[in-house]
């Protein structure tokens, strides 16, 4: 298999005179393109065209071959099915989209994602949805680590194991893990709700179990029927603990003695 | 950055050098000052010794080539002083060599003996391994040593964004374990604990031709398994001796695996199929050589996968 050639100009920018390469099949508001022998700047011009300028707003992606940061910052109502992996930072910045991806997406997907859904058939990376703001993102494999670091909004769903320092500095939203989980579960966290059915490893500084109520079982029950994920599993709920950043007047110092 | 890759077939030798390439070169963009490769061949009774008398960038004064010629004289006369039975010498590029020979006995007093030659590095020794690395990318190195023609078990390769040390074909990866025989080592990271294992490892009487932290993995798992540990057995002791962010890739004449230090900070994409495993930082470098849907995963920190051929 030949390599894509990519030219680059003087400052190292990826090609600079990339032009949509104008074959995707339009079928009303349905489209599909082969994403073979095509750059990662030739598949997301050629994606942004259809939904941007041909009035199409279901785009089938074939053969996406593990690209890098394709899909990136979609900012509108639409449909996109990728029929294969994706490599690092797929879907970043997206706003509005419903994306499904029938395959692994490599590190930092979806990151910064601020509205939507995205599902993925199979495993992801490190970093997946790190500092998420709104949307759904569901993995039904497993994840690596540091998924969930930065979230500040929206919903993680990981059918499988987690790595380490997952929800790492999380700021809100809510992570469902049905896995096992790796060591420093929300470790720093200063707000948000992770839910693990699974054995943790460790818990992260400052993340402590939660008080389980009605609204995390109709949470979870709604989102699990969402997406035809059969019945949730027995959960454990871990929140912060609040002892670490910004909810009392200590100095560092003293907020260590206290911790 | 740095990109690392690495394969094993598990259905005998297929053209190893060719695929190592398609992996490496679609990992270009992680590190374009330098590639190389760890090939494995079938092993045989002649021992195979991969040696450079200079870098790429050397400066070509009046006197450069003849220097190389008498150097490599003295490198063939060193070694036939030594019993060896010199069945082979092939001239790559300028100052780039393989030499095949019979020889039983210590492939230590070899290497140390060869590398007393001025400017004379040994990059691989061993019965099935062969080091190759240069400057540039990895069509450009794969065209220099005419890899694409190699067929093979198993093969590491790196794509080198100079971090640490110079670039030069000693700072290239992979590492020979000097003195252990056909194990070599390419990295992903950076090591900081380095000068405390190097001063450690010199004291054991090991030799260090570069400036690069990542020599320190191969040296380390060298030191272990002239101790009697495994290849998996040394990997693991690494993950609690070895300070810093690594991924590395380590591979023996009948083994590969690769260690993930315990912030997994460092990616690594995984396939294991029936055929084949592959592994490389990244999926698109798998992708280059297996041309349809393939379920991938990275493994998780502190984790230690060894294959055997």
């Amino acid at each position: 298999m030949a390599t894509v050639g990519v030219t680059y100009d003087a400052r190292g920018l990826a090609e600079p005179d990339a032009e949509a390469p104008r074959i995707a099949e339009i079928d009303g508001e349905k489209a599909v393109f082969d994403a073979k022998g095509l750059s990662t700047r030739q598949i997301n011009l050629e994606l942004r065209r259809l939904l941007y300028e041909a009035g199409v707003t279901d785009v089938t992606v074939l053969n996406p071959g593990a690209k890098h940061s394709l899909g990136v910052g979609i900012l509108t109502r639409c449909r996109i099915t990728f029929g294969g992996s994706l490599g690092y930072f797929g879907l970043g910045l997206i706003d509005g989209p419903e994306v499904h991806v029938k395959g692994r997406v490599g590190w930092s997907a979806c990151e910064n994602m601020m509205s939507g859904v995205v599902v993925i058939d199979s495993n992801a990376g490190s970093l997946t949805g790190a500092a998420i703001r709104g949307g759904d993102l569901v993995v039904k494999g497993r994840v690596g680590a540091r998924t969930g670091i930065d979230q500040k909004g929206g919903t993680i769903i990981v059918l499988g194991d987690a790595g380490s320092m997952t929800g790492f500095m999380m700021q809100r939203g809510r992570m469902i893990l049905c896995g096992d989980v790796g060591a420093g579960l929300g470790d720093s966290m200063y707000d948000g709700t992770i839910y693990v059915a699974g054995k943790v490893k460790s818990l992260g500084i400052d993340c402590v179990p939660g008080e389980w109520t009605d609204v995390d079982t109709e949470l979870v029950e709604r989102k699990f029927r969402i997406y035809g994920l059969g019945a949730p599993p027995e959960l454990q709920k871990f929140v912060c603990g609040k002892q670490l950043y910004n909810y009392d007047s200590l100095e560092p110092a003293e907020r260590k003695l206290v911790i | 950055m740095c990109g690392i890759a690495g394969v094993i077939y598990r259905d005998g030798a297929r053209d190893v050098g060719r695929d190592m390439t398609l992996m490496l070169q679609s990992m270009k963009h992680r590190g374009p000052d330098s590639t190389g490769y760890a090939l494995y061949g079938p092993v045989t009774d002649l021992v195979v010794m991969r040696f450079k008398l200079a870098d790429a960038n050397d400066r070509r004064d009046f006197e450069f080539m003849e220097r190389l010629r008498r150097s490599q004289r003295e490198v063939e006369a060193r070694l036939v002083e030594l019993g060896a039975e010199i069945a082979d010498v092939e001239r790559e590029t300028e100052y780039a060599f393989r030499l095949a020979f019979r020889f039983e006995g210590d492939l230590k007093s070899v290497a140390d003996y060869v590398e007393d030659v001025p400017n004379c590095e040994v990059l691989s020794l061993g019965r099935s391994l062969e080091i190759v690395k240069d400057l540039g990318d990895a069509e450009s190195v794969a065209t220099q040593y005419h890899l694409d023609d190699f067929v093979g078990t198993h093969a590491i390769g790196h794509v080198r964004m100079a971090t640490e040390s110079d670039v030069d074909i000693s700072g290239a990866h992979p590492y020979w374990a000097y003195p252990f025989s056909d194990v070599a080592v390419v990295h992903n990271g950076q090591l900081t604990n380095y000068w405390q294992w190097k001063r450690r490892l010199e004291r054991s009487g090991h030799r260090f031709q570069s400036m690069c932290d990542s020599e320190i993995i191969a040296v380390y798992l060298a030191e272990k398994m002239s101790g009697g540990a495994s290849l998996e057995d040394a990997m693991h002791d690494s993950l609690d001796d070895l300070d810093g962010v690594f991924t590395y890739i380590a591979v023996s004449a009948d083994a590969l695996g690769v260690a993930k230090d315990e912030m997994a900070a460092k990616p690594l994409v995984l396939y294991e199929g029936d055929d084949l495993v592959a592994l490389a930082s990244e999926e698109i470098a798998i992708r280059a050589i297996i041309d349809r849907e393939i379920e991938t995963y990275d493994p998780y920190e502190r984790e230690v996968l060894v294959w055997q051929r």
